[in-house]
């Protein structure tokens, strides 16, 4: 078919597609999926958290990450770093160990795995013998001990993974050299902990399962007895799983040790066990002592809790979901100074305590963010947002910030090269429980702004005052809530639906579950007001029909104190209150559109009147009439909740929490197999022609608002466009008094026009195009001078995008120009689509707009306007992944983001030259001899670069920051 | 069945008399001449007065002329009734017995078979000139059509189902499966789409061209393997208007038989609408020039039916009410664009004949052994004609060279 086509103008087409277009996953934003393992190198100041997928993720200062994935598809049982190294090594599900170091390359640095190692015990021997239940990287850098199910120590080099057979740690040897009566007749069991002796690198404690522990000199094989080692090295902390902790003083040389102390701090009733516990001591004051777990089993077993004992000082940090570790972070070069702050990596969520600032405030991360705090239920991305708005957002936000720690991020390894986003981007996310959160999205870290909630406007059955049941004198233990992971919305219909926001004027509109349409405006001061309900009947007396849906939210009468931000000024309420489907604002004409599954309708917010309202229901369409039943969703919910409820008594039940969930997911897996396989049973597909009798043909799918030709090709007037699942437009031509008298005059709406698509596919987007063929500025854009005003001269275009076609028509009078296929090609469907615009990567002033697609399949495509021709695809999401591909959203410059689990956002690009991804630097520290271990007369290692071309990058940086 | 009937009221002068015959039985009845009412009034008056209330009939009734012709709507039943002179004399038939060949002109006098029954099957000739011997009833709307037998393997079968403007459902389910192929490896198993279940009444079933395992290979000249079932089903929605199905038959028995030397001319006339057309033919058996002729020639030759057939205006109408007006179809202005980077129609319906083409020397010419499907009538068509199979040979290994520049 080429020879047909001129073959110099394919060409440079093709080379101008390459110019403009290239597609490329860039970071991961939000809280990793399913931890299940973390690690932190102080001397690198690197955070690095392992998942059960096998990815494992570094993260630095803010804009410092690295990802890795493990080409065994095994959770991550242990990371450690090698200490004073750049190495790291993995433990996984599989009994493999992995080693990754960070190397550079071409300036910035990279994350890659050296090496693989599964250790290999005596021939014959049971698997259960070389199971590595521990890891203990020597401080030396250069050797790995590796505690295993059997009992046995294995001693391997490092980074090579050579086994040393001859300095391992066997069972008899333990056995032998400790007196009889400690170990009676019973095994030891396995490995439990392994710890070195801060001060003394020879000596290492070996804590068994059954609860002996033994100070194994690695020199000299003699042998004392511990699992934490105070800094000093005087004293070791076990703790047991009766929730008590002793400590032990150590004597130098003498075998002889003696319990000095010993406690259950939650003691009378039976506790739960102490999982990991730390202690440290500060400059002047008393030790710190923090550990996990310990709850007195009755009352509060199910409570996630780390304690912190400060002197008098004793709290219990009540997290939200199950801890996996934690670590606490140092001042000070070597690590010796004060502890400063404690990182706590629950499975929802990582929080930051500042233990130096009165109060131990929380401090907020600058990445990890749990985006999935309320489950998302809707995104809307705007580009480019003036910086008087970026300003104004930020400043309300961070008057609902003060309850955080004044102090700097506390991980500050590494040095992010990125250079500075090019434009102010906002990610807003419309969560379950009626919240919308505002994103700083320009860079590689996505940071949360601004968090609004529209829950306040209604009267819910959840007291405000509920949940701040904290401080209670004298409440034993003292907890103190922390962690704003809080998956359980008080109300299904509060949640957030659609959202729209001009970032021109600072008008805002929100929908939601009940058919709640919210107006609102950015005010920098706290206002009391009453908001006023409209309530709109979609249905315009069709009768007949029973809504069997959750009912209308009940609005709060009395004056309502809104905090500084997005305040609403008027309420729309659709009958039936059903899911809004469609919403759309002009703030040039103060008009906001909004479509149910029932039929759509205009508000003008000026005057807070509705203009009208259009039924697009089919009367024979029952299932559209009835809406949901409210009650699966509270079945979904006691679910969650039962499921929680087994996962915490399997909590209490574990003793070794990460192999046991190991095998939890084993059989998840087997279960998962089972149920694909159940599913390979024929399945067949009815091959049947969309009718109009289908279900939900009236569904409103997409609202536009232009200003074009409608009626004749001379006189242009505003107008509002609604597509419908049915494969039906209707066109509405406004009239809009003069600016004189848009207060008083009323708005009318007429019918001009109504396109009955033959193909009957869902109508999914609307776009009408000027006479260059360029998609029509957004509202107030020109009035900005931040586009070129649309041209009139030339005939409009009207393009309407259904599921399975793209379909140019002529304007005013609707003729079909030409159209691009998809589905009758190809077989797959439109899910999502946006208009971008993409720049070239050679010439600065060429750009073209097009559209981007998300199909079904989950491939993206670039369709060129006005020609509608593909230009371009690339497979972007897996086809399974339904929420995947429904959670995406476009960026008006080729991004986009997509739901990568329930916390994580992947960002992609699709332009040449709008990319944001990490580029960061990690310096290694440098040795000099094998005596890598400070001396306490207080010589410290160095900080050097590697390369003194890097070192100059990093000076100039750093002189660029001052 | 519509029992609501329409009792003659008098024998008035203006009364046809009616005698109507079903199997030997009479039966005499009057309609009123100026007033006869609906076919369907009629037809449950039939079955009401010879008590034969749910059988389904086909009625006939001798003209002036003595021929035999159908009433089957109210156009003919009307005129029926007004050229009745005064006696009108039906004939009754059971549907499923009826033998519409009996129909036409001089059938009472004459028995002849009359070019109808291929008419029948050959729709696009019906639309672009109307068959002067009778007029082309409601009942004998196209549902279906087997087209481009001519350039197909004999194994294939390519169907065309008319849902324009039918009520009836399309009326069939499709499920994956695995099928057997011929590859250069041996047989191997790949996976299918297959069809699984026929609605009673649905367009598919009553057309008897498709049937249940008929394994899909194309829809509407786009290759199906690769994809996903949900793909094609969403292809075949998006058809549904003019959907075009290749299947391998399960049952292979029913294959259509080339007949004549396929080495000529265009002996292997099928029954599409241009098979007669020389340039088809052209293409399809003989071309001397091999690879460039091929694709130098006009699309609409290689392709068995017109463009206009598969994106016609007619049948990809939008409808768009202006304000206050009428519904009128959008008429279409520009040429038709289509996606540049996939392939569009034509050039695939190109590639996939040679692509089959090669399949079926394969399993006729080359490894007949193992041709497990081949059957009786490829048995016969070896054996009767064995110069075709070396045309196709001769013209699968040019082709190749027409894959590889595509």
């Amino acid at each position: 078919m080429k020879r047909f086509r001129r073959h110099g103008q394919e060409s440079q087409r093709d080379r101008l597609k390459q110019e403009l277009f290239q597609f490329n996953k860039t970071v991961e934003h939000g809280f990793p999926h399913q931890p299940s393992a973390l690690g932190y190198s102080p001397s690198l100041q690197l955070l690095a958290i392992g998942t059960r997928s096998g990815a494992i993720k570094l993260y630095g200062a803010p804009g410092v990450e690295f990802m890795g994935l493990h080409d065994e598809n095994a959770a991550v049982t242990q990371v450690h770093f090698l200490p004073h190294q750049v190495e790291l090594v993995t433990l996984l599900d599989d009994n493999s160990l992995h080693m990754w170091t960070l190397r550079a390359h071409k300036g910035l640095s990279e994350l890659l795995e050296i090496g693989r190692f599964t250790l290999t015990g005596p021939p014959g021997a049971p698997p259960s013998v070389t199971r590595v239940t521990a890891v203990l990287p020597h401080s030396s850098g250069e050797l790995l001990l590796l505690g295993t199910e059997g009992g046995h120590v294995f001693i391997v080099e490092v980074p090579g993974f050579r086994e040393l057979e001859e300095r391992n740690i066997s069972l008899d040897q333990v056995a032998s050299s400790v007196p009889d009566d400690y170990i009676g007749r019973r095994n030891l069991e396995h490995v439990e902990a392994l710890q070195e002796n801060p001060v003394n690198p020879n000596q290492v404690v070996i804590g068994y399962g059954r609860g002996l522990m033994v100070v194994w000199d690695l020199e000299k094989q003699c042998q004392l007895e511990s699992v934490w080692w105070t800094e000093d090295g005087g004293y070791i902390l076990s703790s047991h799983s009766d929730g008590s902790y002793c400590r032990w003083m150590v004597g130098v040389d003498d075998v002889n040790e003696e319990e000095e102390k010993s406690d259950i701090p939650y003691g009378h009733f039976p506790c739960k066990a102490i999982m990991k516990i730390i202690q440290l001591p500060t400059e002047d004051g008393p030790p710190f002592l923090l550990f996990s777990g310990g709850m007195p089993r009755a009352s509060y077993g199910d409570r996630h809790c780390i304690t912190v004992i400060h002197g008098k000082t004793h709290v219990a940090l009540d997290f939200t979901s199950r801890i996996i570790d934690f670590f606490v972070i140092t001042d000070g070069l070597q690590q010796k100074g004060d502890p400063s702050a404690l990182v706590v990596l629950v499975e929802e969520e990582l929080v930051v305590i500042d233990l130096q600032t009165e109060g131990w405030p929380v401090i907020q991360t600058p990445y990890l963010v749990p985006l999935h705090s309320s489950a998302i239920t809707c995104s809307h991305h705007v580009s480019a947002i003036p910086f008087k708005l970026w300003e104004r957002i930020s400043s309300v936000g961070e008057l609902q910030n003060t309850h955080y720690s004044k102090k700097p991020w506390p991980i500050t390894g590494g040095q992010s090269l990125a250079p500075d986003p090019p434009q102010r981007d906002l990610l807003l996310t419309g969560h379950e429980d009626g919240t919308v959160r505002f994103w700083d999205a320009s860079g590689v870290c996505l940071s949360p702004m601004y968090k609004l909630s529209t829950a306040g406007v209604f009267d819910t059955d959840a007291d405000p005052n509920d949940n701040m049941n904290q401080g209670t004198e004298g409440e034993w233990p003292p907890f103190r809530k922390v962690g704003c992971f809080d998956p359980y919305s008080d109300d299904p219909r509060l949640g957030i639906q659609k959202i729209h926001l001009c970032k021109y004027s600072g008008y805002l509109t929100v929908a939601g579950t009940a058919g709640q349409i919210l107006v609102m405006e950015l005010n920098d001061e706290a206002a009391e007001q009453t908001v006023e309900a409209k309530v709109v009947d979609l249905l315009q007396g069709q009768e007949g029909f029973r809504w069997k849906g959750h009912t209308r939210l009940d609005v709060r009468e009395e004056p309502v104190l809104f905090p500084p931000g997005f305040q609403p000024f008027a309420l729309v309420q659709c009958q039936p209150p059903a899911v809004v489907t469609a919403l759309n604002l002009h703030s040039e004409w103060k008009l906001v559109a909004f479509g149910t599954s029932h039929g759509f309708g205009l508000f003008d917010y000026q005057q807070k009147n509705n203009v009208f309202v259009k039924c697009t229901l089919n009367p024979s369409d029952q299932l559209a009439m009835e809406g949901p039943l409210s009650r699966v969703k509270s079945i979904k919910k006691s679910l969650r909740q039962s499921f929680r409820r087994i996962r915490r008594s399997r909590v209490s039940l574990r003793k070794h929490h990460v192999n046991n969930a190991a095998k939890l997911q084993e059989a998840n897996a087997r279960l998962e197999a089972e149920l694909a396989e159940m599913e390979l049973a024929p399945v067949q597909r009815k091959i049947e022609a969309r009718s109009s009798d289908d279900s939900f043909t009236g569904l409103v799918r997409t609202l536009y608002f232009a200003d074009t030709f409608l009626s004749d090709s001379s006189h242009n007037s505003p107008s509002l466009w609604a597509g419908t699942n049915g494969g039906c437009v209707f066109a509405y031509m406004l009239r809009l008094p003069p600016v004189e008298h848009r207060a008083d005059e009323p708005i009318t709406a007429h019918p001009a026009k109504e396109i009955q698509l033959m193909h009957r596919a869902p109508v999914v987007g609307i776009v009408v195009l000027d006479g260059h063929g360029a998609p029509l500025p957004e509202p107030l854009e020109v009035a900005h001078d931040l586009a070129r005003s649309p041209e009139m001269q030339g005939s409009h275009h009207l393009l309407v995008i259904s599921e399975e076609q793209f379909k140019v028509f002529t304007l005013p009078k609707v003729s079909a120009k030409m159209k691009l296929k998809l589905t009758a090609i190809d077989g797959s469907r439109v899910r999502r689509v946006g208009v971008a615009w993409f720049g070239s990567n050679r010439s600065e002033d060429y750009g073209e707009s097009g559209l981007v697609v998300l199909t079904n399949q989950g491939d993206l495509h670039v369709v060129s306007l006005p020609s509608v021709k593909l230009q371009v695809q690339y497979p972007c999401i897996r086809k399974e992944d339904v929420s995947g591909i429904a959670s995406c959203v476009f960026t008006k410059h080729g991004q986009g983001f997509y739901l990568i689990s329930p916390s994580e956002f992947e960002r992609f690009s699709l332009s040449t030259r709008c990319l944001v991804e990490p580029r960061c630097l990690v310096g290694a520290p440098l040795h000099s001899g094998p005596q890598r271990r400070p001396q306490t007369d207080g010589i410290s290692y160095c900080h050097i670069l590697f390369a003194e071309v890097l070192q100059e990058i990093q000076k100039s940086l750093e002189g660029d920051q001052t | 069945m519509n029992k609501n009937h329409r009792v003659p009221s008098s024998r008035s002068l203006s009364a046809v008399e009616v005698k109507s015959k079903f199997g030997a039985e009479f039966r005499r009845f009057s309609l009123d001449r100026s007033k006869p009412g609906r076919f369907d009034e009629f037809y449950g008056l039939l079955q009401h007065v010879h008590r034969i209330p749910n059988v389904e009939l086909l009625v006939g009734y001798a003209d002036v002329h003595g021929d035999l012709l159908p009433i089957n709507n109210d156009d003919n039943y009307h005129k029926a009734i007004s050229t009745a002179s005064p006696l009108l004399r039906l004939f009754l038939h059971r549907k499923e017995e009826a033998d519409y060949t009996t129909f036409g002109t001089d059938s009472l006098t004459r028995k002849k078979n009359t070019v109808l029954s291929a008419v029948l099957l050959r729709p696009d000739a019906n639309k672009k000139k109307p068959p002067v011997i009778i007029s082309l009833p409601r009942d004998f709307r196209p549902v279906s059509s087997i087209i481009d037998v001519d350039i197909l393997p004999e194994t294939h079968r390519r169907v065309r189902l008319y849902k324009h403007g039918q009520e009836k459902p399309l009326g069939f389910y499709i499920r994956d499966g695995s099928s057997v192929r011929v590859t250069p490896q041996g047989l191997e198993k790949v996976p299918g789409i297959f069809i699984s279940r026929m609605v009673p009444g649905g367009l598919a079933e009553s057309t008897g061209l498709l049937a249940v395992n008929d394994e899909v290979l194309e829809v509407n000249g786009i290759e199906v393997a690769g994809k996903s079932l949900d793909q094609v089903t969403d292809m075949m929605i998006a058809n549904s208007h003019n959907l075009i199905i290749t299947v391998k038959p399960a049952n292979q028995r029913n294959n259509v038989v080339r007949s004549g030397g396929g080495g000529g001319g265009g002996a292997a006339s099928g029954s599409s609408g241009r098979s007669s057309d020389s340039g088809a033919s052209y293409y399809g058996y003989s071309s001397p020039g091999g690879v460039g002729a091929a694709a130098s020639m006009p699309t609409h030759i290689i392709q068995n039916f017109p463009v206009g057939e598969i994106e016609s205006d007619e049948e990809d109408e939008d409808l768009v009410i202006e304000v206050g007006g009428e519904a009128e179809p959008i008429r279409r202005t520009g040429s038709n664009y289509s996606m540049p980077s996939l392939p569009r129609y034509e050039p695939h319906l190109n590639l996939r004949s040679a692509t089959t083409s090669t399949l079926s020397v394969n399993a006729n010419g080359t490894l007949p052994a193992s041709a497990s499907s081949g059957s009786l009538s490829n048995a016969n068509a070896t054996s009767t004609t064995p110069s075709p199979d070396r045309a196709m040979e001769r013209r699968s290994l040019e082709e190749d060279g027409t894959v590889i520049t595509l």
